[in-house]
């Protein structure tokens, strides 16, 4: 016997005792696909024949059960499934999870099970259960289908049970072959002259036999709304089948099909929104035809999986937990959305936003509510815009995502209520849902990233508290390694270890870039607030924004943020940036100088007191130690009993005379990077990469086209935007490091930051791993300012060489790959919350302790 | 980090013998944070100068070797190496412990008279008023010189340091000159570089010993001496906030600030207000409550007590403040029956949350304010649009009233924290928009003394929902 079963189902085993129930199941599933009840018996109490544990073990069974279908697995229970209750499970975990089930019965004689039950040695039943098992499976077999098993089969003897095959067959609405590329078109209602205009416009033409198809294969694909309301219903019907026939297209139902297939069947249905006009047509148009709809629009299934589960087309939308699956709860919702029950004030159900709370990664496309525009949210596309309501007739190519849409010739129907208008608000709230708890987060660059869950309590704080508005932070920066501790005498940090880091890791060319000592600042421009609210969904009327390394808004002030952004979109206006990048957006990385702007209260409550505290000090102490030194009278007359050892006055003072010359090399560097401003004009900014632009992330670039488009496009004009110097070591040539170390020894002469040192391309793998996009290179002096003043005293020195960078340089990966990832994301028109959730985990993973001084 | 003690008069060399220290002998302690060095930079008969200099390691501080079990209390760029701090205190105390006693053998008699003595602490830091340096050093009997500096000469917009050059003067025995200084100096400063244990009572009452009880600042002197309990509350934010220069911000502190405030008479706001609230809430009939920003959960502890309460979720975004909270609530002790009405959660008010769903009321009491003004559309939306509780209760301060607080010029906000207040105006201008965006109606409730002029402290407002259509044709 042949057993066909959808490929997706919840099977239930249905037999006495000894029947070979579990045998069959492990012959035709695999062993994790069957749950035995049996197993899960022996799971709570070790012996798989106490019956007394069964609801436990059956608790745990369906809950078993339940994990699996979440994930769409297949899954066999595999028990008598004897009692009325226990088949009512089964079937209330197949409707709860809109999967199929099937009753597979092994229907023995009852001597038989007799004599089986006997040969077991490992459990042995007394008659009367095997007589009850088999009576109560007399009762049942027959009201199986009644009882609600989608699919029954019944296997009667041995042979019978010996000699089946399982085929598992696809479900109707897989068609995750078909990889297009697909024209989804909306709501037609009649509008066939529209449909024509449209069908055109995309560059489909007729066949020999009159039949639109598309010259380069691509597929059309209907949503449903085929007829009503609108003139020509037959016409758009004939078109549509016969592209649907000759495998041109494809169609899904919408909720006007499938009345009107109800009204074909003959059965009693309301002649209203439109179905009036159709049933006239189609009186006009002859039985054949009226047969031929019927079955075609019987033949419709309510949604399709498409393109390697990457497409899902439906006519009122779905919720991620339906795809795929098949069910009257699912057809529904395919074919009406969800509405609360609630009328609104035109006597029109009120509709909840499956899609405002879409997570799903599967593009889906519907229709069914007209809108003036298309509404795209959270990777959903409702692309009815109306025609019929005078509107026009929209499609959306796929993979490409643009919309393509005709204008209505007139308005052939009065809508009830005017169309809705795209609301100016955007609504794609994010949920605790897409941040909370311990998040695993998968990136190209870096496959699994876990964020534990004390990290994410954290950066929620942070982001919720202190953040920008989430759709202006598409990246936060990563943080960066220094190089390896130097092994040379009085350095800390020397550019060597950073070239041989590099070196080590397959690279040739580095290039090295002036650090500027300021603060992070991340730029996100736009041409105008009509793009921000187009391509970002800001709706406050701004067109960019400055944010720090933890998405703040870099400036409290809003009038400082717009003067430095209007300034850039004139130099990029200027120097034709604009149009050379065809973008009317931009994302740069830059440091934002001076340092005192954002690090005032640091610099007053710890940088220039403990100058303050140690010249006063140290001065104090010297002048006491000269004082001492110069006393002609001191005696080395050392009375009993004193605790204190006797020492040199001379050396002290030597020794505490350097302190005093690292301290004032400390309070000069720190001044080096503190002015006053008073206006934006005293601000300096040093754009160092240029991140991302409509459809573009510049991740692939060498640093070199960085710097030069840099210098090309942003400096020159306006003296607040400089350039950063910068130049190329090839690591394997001694004279070109030497030239290196000698262009990083003149910037931090002066207490100087130092500089990055980079791989010559942005991202760069060694072994199949990224490796550090970059390494900084800190100067002498400079780090006076990090380690404190008398760093560089021998003892000092000698301690702060034990250091480890094994956490920052895993952190600066992590978050790397995070920072990219989110440009990517949002770069491909990914919804608000798969950008957010990378930036998040930045966020999160900058909460992880780590020595702040590296 | 140098302190000089000077003995005037004549046959001033004895200062040597009450110091147990010789004049002719450079000496150096090892102590368990650094060395101490004595040695005097003047011995003539008229004037004996005696220096104790301290060298602290940045490293040892950074590295956590003292100061704390922890590490990382001290920074790397530190002023303890070179100010006088609670380190010099236990210099005092470790290097002249004898002379501090009163006790010498060798001259008893001199050691208990009165000496024309002077002491000078170079780098004590004073957090606050300096004038509490003359305050508290004049009551003793000495003339107090201070040499104030600014903080970096080349930026003078940075204003004063919190440094001064300390002199004392005055007829003294020697061993009440070192008491006074080994207790003050960690005063002025409110930072000890050590654990405080319970000792520290014991210690402050024996070198106070027959002059702190009859000071007139003996309160201030006692509550400075025992501040700055460090507590190490939620590192990973510190550190965030670190890395915008933010460090003194890491708690919210909405409770401590407002008791500060200037509050009216006999009841505090904050009381007045949670009695008002916890009032409307009853009012409005509900029986499950969200409270959001729940701070220490004074409010949420007061409704628990209700029995018309059945179910309330305290809600923060900060996990520290919510530790604070369980604390304050003693929640791990708590009554069964009442435990099992509360749940706490760490939540954000800027993220919609299933958790919010469901409640008959909903409290956002002095919240808002702690929003950035652009982002509270967004609150909005999530409370008003997909929570939708029954009855939103939210108060704010009356920045009208802030006139009242003398504290407060030019505009000054009440907490650091706040980014806006709102006059009474810009309030109904709000509730009046959240009346017509969301279905809601509002009444206002006014807390705090009523000011004819600008109002009470704090405005609120009670808004409940309306009726929508089908509830009401199922009505």
């Amino acid at each position: 016997m042949r057993i066909e079963i959808p490929e997706f189902a919840l099977v239930a085993t249905i037999g006495a005792t000894s029947s070979g129930k579990t045998s069959f199941a492990h012959k035709h599933f695999k062993d994790t696909e069957v749950l035995s009840s049996d197993f899960f018996r022996a799971m709570v109490c070790d012996d798989e024949n106490d019956q007394t544990v069964s609801s436990d073990a059956f608790e745990l069974l369906y809950y078993a059960a339940n994990k699996r279908l979440d994930r769409m697995k297949t899954t066999v229970i595999d028990a008598t499934n004897l009692s009325n209750s226990a088949r009512q499970q089964v079937l209330q975990i197949a409707h709860k999870q809109n999967v199929h089930s099937v009753a597979i019965v092994l229907d023995l004689p009852e001597k038989e099970l007799m004599q089986r039950n006997k040969a077991r040695s490992d459990r042995g039943y007394p008659d009367r259960v095997v007589h009850s098992h088999y009576t109560s499976l007399r009762k049942c077999i027959r009201h199986l289908k009644k009882d609600g098993f989608r699919f029954v089969y019944v296997l009667s003897s041995q042979e019978e049970i010996d000699n089946t095959e399982i085929v598992r067959t696809k479900l109707w609405n897989d068609k995750r072959e078909l990889h297009g590329p697909f024209d989804i078109i909306g709501d037609i209602h009649g509008c066939y002259d529209e449909l024509v205009m449209l069908l055109e416009k995309l560059g489909y033409i007729k066949n020999e036999t009159g039949i639109y198809y598309h010259p380069f294969g691509r597929q059309a694909a209907f949503l449903g709304d085929l007829c009503d309301r609108g003139e020509k219903n037959t016409e758009v019907l004939r078109l549509v089948m016969d592209m649907v026939k000759s495998g041109y297209a494809i169609a899904v139902p919408g909720n006007h099909d499938v009345k009107l297939l109800k009204y074909l069947r003959g059965k009693n249905v309301q002649k209203t929104h439109g179905l009036d006009i159709t049933i006239s047509q189609l009186d006009a148009a002859g039985e054949d035809f009226r047969k031929e709809a019927a079955s075609f629009l019987d033949g419709l299934v309510s949604h399709y999986v498409l393109d390697d589960g990457k497409l899902v087309i439906s006519h009122a939308g779905i919720k991620q937990e339906y795809i795929g699956r098949g069910s009257m709860r699912v057809r529904d919702f395919c074919l009406y959305g969800e509405t609360t029950g609630e009328t609104d004030e035109y006597g029109l159900p009120v509709r909840l936003d499956w899609a405002a709370d879409y997570r799903g990664r599967a593009t889906v496309v519907y229709g069914h509510v007209p809108q003036t525009e298309v509404q795209a949210l959270n990777g959903t596309y409702c692309i009815d815009t109306g025609c019929v309501f005078g509107g026009s007739l929209t499609a959306l190519r796929y993979p490409e995502k643009e919309c393509v849409s005709v204008k209505a010739l007139r308005q052939y129907y009065e809508p009830v209520k005017p169309l809705s208008e795209k609301s100016d608000d955007p609504d794609d709230l994010l949920t605790l849902g897409d941040i909370g708890g311990k998040l695993y987060l998968q990136t190209k660059l870096m496959p699994a990233i876990n964020i534990h869950e004390n990290n994410s309590a954290a950066a929620l704080e942070i982001m919720s508290r202190f953040a920008a508005d989430p759709h202006w932070l598409i990246y936060l920066p990563p943080t960066m390694s220094p190089c390896k501790t130097s092994k040379l005498e009085g350095f800390l940090e020397h550019p060597l270890e950073a070239f041989e880091y590099y070196r080590s890791h397959g690279v040739g060319k580095v290039i090295c870039e002036k650090k500027h000592m300021g603060s992070r600042a991340v730029i996100v421009l736009c041409r105008n607030a009509k793009t921000a609210k187009k391509r970002f969904r800001i709706t406050d009327g701004s067109r960019g924004i400055i944010y720090t390394r933890t998405g703040r808004k870099f400036f409290t002030d809003n009038t400082i943020q717009n003067e430095v952004l209007d300034r850039l979109d004139k130099v990029l206006t200027k120097t034709g940036f604009w149009e050379d990048f065809n973008t009317d957006w931009v994302c740069l990385d830059t440091e934002l100088m001076p340092w005192s702007e954002k690090a005032q209260e640091l610099l007053e409550k710890q940088y220039a007191p403990v100058g303050r505290a140690g010249r006063d000090g140290l001065a104090a102490a010297v002048e006491a130690l000269q004082k001492l030194c110069q006393r002609k009278n001191v005696q080395y007359d050392v009375p009993e009993g004193t605790s204190g050892e006797s020492f040199d006055s001379a050396e002290l003072l030597a020794e505490f005379k350097q302190k005093k010359d690292a301290m004032n090399g400390y309070v000069t560097a720190y001044r080096e990077y503190c002015w006053t401003v008073q206006s934006v004009d005293d601000l300096k900014i040093a754009p160092f990469h240029i991140l991302a632009s409509e459809g573009q992330v510049f991740s692939d670039k060498e640093h070199i086209w960085h710097m030069e488009t840099i210098r090309k496009y942003c400096t020159g004009t306006d003296p607040i935007f400089i350039a950063t110097d910068y130049i190329a070591v090839d690591i394997n040539d001694e004279g070109s490091i030497e030239s290196g170390i000698s262009w990083w020894l003149s910037l931090t002469g002066n207490g100087g930051e130092g500089m990055v040192v980079k791989p010559e391309i942005f991202t760069t793998k060694y072994k199949g791993e990224i490796i550090q996009p970059a390494v900084k290179c800190r100067g002498r002096e400079y780090l006076r300012i990090i380690y404190g003043p008398e760093y560089l005293m021998p003892d000092n020195l000698k301690r702060l060489k034990n250091r480890s960078l094994t956490r920052k340089r895993s952190l600066a990966l992590r978050e790397f790959s995070l920072g990219m990832e989110s440009l990517d994301r949002f770069v491909m028109d990914e919804p608000l919350y798969s950008v957010h959730e990378c930036v998040f985990g930045v966020l999160a993973l900058e909460s992880e302790p780590v020595d702040p001084r590296l | 980090m140098l302190l000089t003690i000077t003995m005037k008069g004549t046959n001033t060399q004895e200062l040597g013998y009450l110091l147990h220290k010789n004049p002719y002998r450079a000496q150096c302690f090892d102590l368990s944070f650094g060395k101490a060095y004595v040695f005097y930079t003047e011995v003539t008969d008229s004037r004996t100068s005696a220096a104790l200099l301290l060298e602290l390691n940045p490293i040892d501080l950074a590295r956590g070797k003292l100061g704390s079990k922890d590490g990382g209390l001290f920074d790397y760029v530190n002023d303890r190496p070179y100010v006088s701090s609670s380190f010099m205190s236990t210099a005092i105390n470790r290097v002249f412990s004898t002379a501090m006693n009163g006790k010498c053998i060798k001259r008893q008699e001199l050691a208990n008279s009165l000496l024309e003595l002077e002491a000078t602490v170079f780098n004590l830091p004073v957090r606050g008023d300096k004038e509490l340096v003359k305050e508290v050093f004049e009551p003793l009997g000495y003339n107090v010189l201070v040499r104030e500096s600014i903080l970096d000469e080349q930026f003078p917009e940075w204003g004063e340091s919190n440094y001064i050059d300390l002199t004392i003067t005055g007829k003294v025995k020697l061993s009440d000159l070192l008491n006074h200084l080994y207790v003050l100096i960690p005063v002025f400063d409110k930072q000890k570089h050590y654990y405080m244990s319970e000792d520290e009572i014991d210690k402050l009452i024996r070198h106070g010993e027959g002059w702190l009880s009859e000071h007139p600042k003996k309160n201030t002197i006692i509550r400075r001496y025992f501040d700055m309990k460090r507590s190490y509350a939620n590192r990973a934010i510190a550190r965030l906030l670190e890395a915008e220069a933010e460090t003194e911000e890491t708690e919210p502190q909405k409770e401590t600030t407002e008791d500060k405030e200037p509050t009216e008479k006999h009841i505090p706001l904050n009381t007045q207000r949670m009695e008002a609230v916890k009032k409307a809430v009853l009012e409005s009939g509900a029986q499950s409550v969200l409270d959001i920003g729940c701070g220490e959960c004074k409010l949420t502890s007061m409704l628990l007590r209700e029995t018309q309460i059945k179910r309330i979720t305290a809600a923060d975004v900060s996990v520290s403040v919510l530790e604070k909270a369980k604390q304050k609530l003693n929640y791990d002790r708590m009554q069964p029956f009442m435990k099992d009405k509360l749940t706490l959660i760490q939540a954000s008010l800027m993220y919609k949350d299933k958790r919010f769903d469901g409640f008959d009321a909903a409290c956002v009491i002095e919240v808002i304010e702690h929003m950035d003004e652009g982002r509270i559309p967004l609150f909005e939306k999530v409370l008003f649009g997909c929570a939708k509780p029954k009855t939103v209760i939210v108060t704010t301060p009356n920045k009208e009233y802030n006139d009242n607080y003398p504290t407060l010029e030019n505009g000054t906000l009440r907490h650091k924290d706040h980014r806006f207040e709102w006059t009474r105006q810009q309030f109904g201008i709000w509730c009046q928009h959240i009346c017509q965006e969301f279905g809601y109606t509002v009444n206002y409730i006014n807390i705090g003394e009523n000011d004819e002029r600008v109002g009470t402290p704090t405005q609120g407002a009670i808004f409940t929902a309306s009726l929508s259509a089908l509830q009401i044709s199922n009505l």
